[in-house]
């Protein structure tokens, strides 16, 4: 799409564009250009000499089974986030989109947790998990359960888990219940005259109408999952306890700022950027073909 | 609705809200009791009498493990940042997407999709070339090294050129044939005509703003420009001897400036945020 009518000039438009494409190339390309040239370097262990080492630390990660597990952890955990948050907001959405007594005070109390950040509910699930201070974590260990998420891997990664998904619902409920109050509800009445029942109702005609919205929030809650959820993991557990929780962003993070190993640590930069690209393609892939409905 | 069910949505409704409310009302009620109670792990759930000194305590010394600066100056820190990004990305994506829509100039494809392809890198990707740029210009430890390298929006530029193409062709037709230039159409029709879309906008940045963490954690290693998110978990960091009275009250007030953002204008985010992230 294009305007007809414009004006002319060329030095008005250079100076409007001039500070989004200065930040974006000092802020952006040049340093996922360095990122990339980093990942085919390698520093000696006093950091003096850099040499040039081709496709080495892709492979050394690759070979690394810490890597990979990380790897796996990431998965297990973001599509666990994506899967919890996706189906309580689409539960909450449909029942807040009823035509009940006090629906829009429901709805400004599922919309407001958007404003948590991610963080803040690690350390709101601190307080009511934590063994000795938190609520729920006093109740679970005088049940006689041995609850320390300190301690126990399988126990931080539900946490994380959690904590993960729970900010994340809000977000997921405003985009379903967008959705669902553009389907139009003579469709609905049609099928209800039929003698279509609400769960039959629901299944065969609101859900596949709502899968744009779902594809688009699954690539969105996929995404949160793989990186905004660092001050999640940072806050609750800092990866541990032995590296169970340690996503592969938090892991880049590490290497880079702790172990300061900036070759390995580019090289796992440009795989999360393969990724990216990757989550993104798809995504518009999709949209353009709804275009076409 | 048959009333049986309409029941059964309040009461999975009430559980949902809830699950959202308790975590808050938690904190709310332990940042009003002293450390002794707390580190007892007897939080109750009615409110004590010690808010007062804690929330001054907060405010003014912080905990231990923030070295004296107070909860105050981190919160001013965290507004200065999220309002800045905020007002840069909105300023420098509207007057992006302007250009990009309203002028014809060679390159102007070209601008667009380098503004646009910055949507594949995202800031947890770039995270240490980024951070070495930002050194390299002396920026570490300044609001200029937290806010600018943030400024950049693919997202603002896309929904305010959607915007901006909606704009009818008559409307520049008449502003020219009234020998309006482009500064003045901008300013008088095309400025006002945004001013949902920008409120909309304000909302979704400012939570993103004051909700970063991963920059403001490799960018400020000083107190002074330290935002509230990292000087809250910095509390914690001691495991032994943290002082949950004084995190508590830190909790609430971090959270009380974006809640607030998002509540009174909550009207205009939902809109703006299901028609920009489309």
């Amino acid at each position: 799409m294009e305007r007809k009518t414009v004006f002319r000039g060329m030095t008005l438009p250079a100076l409007l564009l001039l500070p989004q494409l200065a930040i974006t190339i000092v802020f952006f390309f040049w340093p996922a250009g360095q990122a990339v040239w980093f990942a085919f370097l390698r520093q000696d262990a006093f950091g003096i000499r850099t040499s040039f080492v081709g496709f080495e630390n892709f492979a050394d990660l690759l070979a690394d089974p810490l890597y990979l597990e990380t790897a796996w952890n990431t998965l297990v955990f973001s599509v666990s986030v994506s899967a919890l948050s996706l189906s309580a907001g689409l539960l909450l959405a449909v029942l807040a989109d009823k035509q009940i007594r006090g629906a829009g005070a429901y709805r400004t109390l599922l919309i407001w947790p958007y404003a948590i950040a991610p963080a803040v509910a690690a350390v709101l699930w601190i307080f009511l998990f934590h063994p000795q201070v938190g609520l729920i974590g006093r109740a679970l260990n005088a049940a006689g359960l041995d609850w320390d998420y300190r301690l126990n891997g399988g126990q931080a990664m539900l946490m994380v888990i959690l904590a993960s998904a729970w900010k994340q619902v809000s977000y997921n409920f405003i985009f379903f219940l967008a959705g669902l109050q553009s389907i139009p509800k003579s469709v609905l009445e049609a099928a209800a005259i039929d003698g279509a029942r609400p769960v039959r109702r629901f299944w065969t005609i609101v859900f596949p109408l709502l899968s744009p919205t779902t594809f688009f929030l699954l690539v969105v809650n996929l995404v949160y999952a793989f990186f905004d959820t660092f001050g999640i993991i940072d806050a609750l557990t800092k990866g541990g306890p032995a590296k169970s929780t340690e996503t592969l962003i938090y892991r880049a993070y590490i290497d880079g700022r702790v172990n300061l190993d900036l070759g390995s640590s580019s090289a796992q930069s440009v795989i999360l950027m393969l990724v990216v690209i990757a989550l993104t393609a798809i995504q518009f892939r999709f949209i353009e073909r709804r275009v076409h409905y | 609705m048959a009333p049986r069910r309409a029941w059964l949505t309040h009461v999975l409704l009430i559980l949902g809200v809830i699950a959202f409310a308790l975590p808050i009302w938690i904190v709310l009620i332990g940042s009003t009791h002293d450390a002794a109670t707390i580190g007892r792990g007897e939080v109750p759930l009615l409110p004590g009498g010690h808010a007062l000194e804690n929330y001054r305590t907060a405010w003014g010394a912080g905990a231990a493990a923030t070295a004296g600066i107070g909860v105050g100056s981190m919160l001013w820190n965290s507004m200065l940042m999220a309002v800045l990004v905020a007002v840069g990305k909105i300023t420098i994506s509207f007057a992006s997407a302007y250009a990009v829509v309203f002028f014809r100039f060679p390159g102007r494809m070209l601008a667009f999709w380098s503004i646009f392809i910055t949507l594949m890198l995202p800031v947890e990707v770039r995270i240490f070339p980024t951070f070495k740029v930002v050194s390299d210009l002396g920026l570490v430890n300044t609001y200029a090294g937290l806010i600018i390298p943030l400024i950049a929006s693919a997202t603002a530029t896309l929904l305010f050129r959607q915007f901006f193409m909606t704009i009818p062709d008559e409307f520049v037709e008449a502003a020219k044939m009234d020998g309006a230039g482009p500064l003045r159409f901008l300013w008088d029709v095309v400025l006002p005509l945004s001013r949902t879309n920008m409120a909309a906008l304000f909302v979704i940045l400012f939570v993103y703003g004051w909700n970063q963490y991963l920059w403001p954690l490799l960018v400020t290693t000083t107190a002074d420009v330290e935002t509230v998110v990292i000087g809250m978990v910095k509390m914690i960091g001691s495991e032994a001897n943290t002082e949950w009275h004084i995190v508590m009250a830190t909790c609430v007030l971090s959270l009380l400036p974006p809640v607030a953002v998002v509540v009174l204008m909550q009207r205009w985010f939902v809109k703006g945020l299901t028609e920009t992230e489309k």
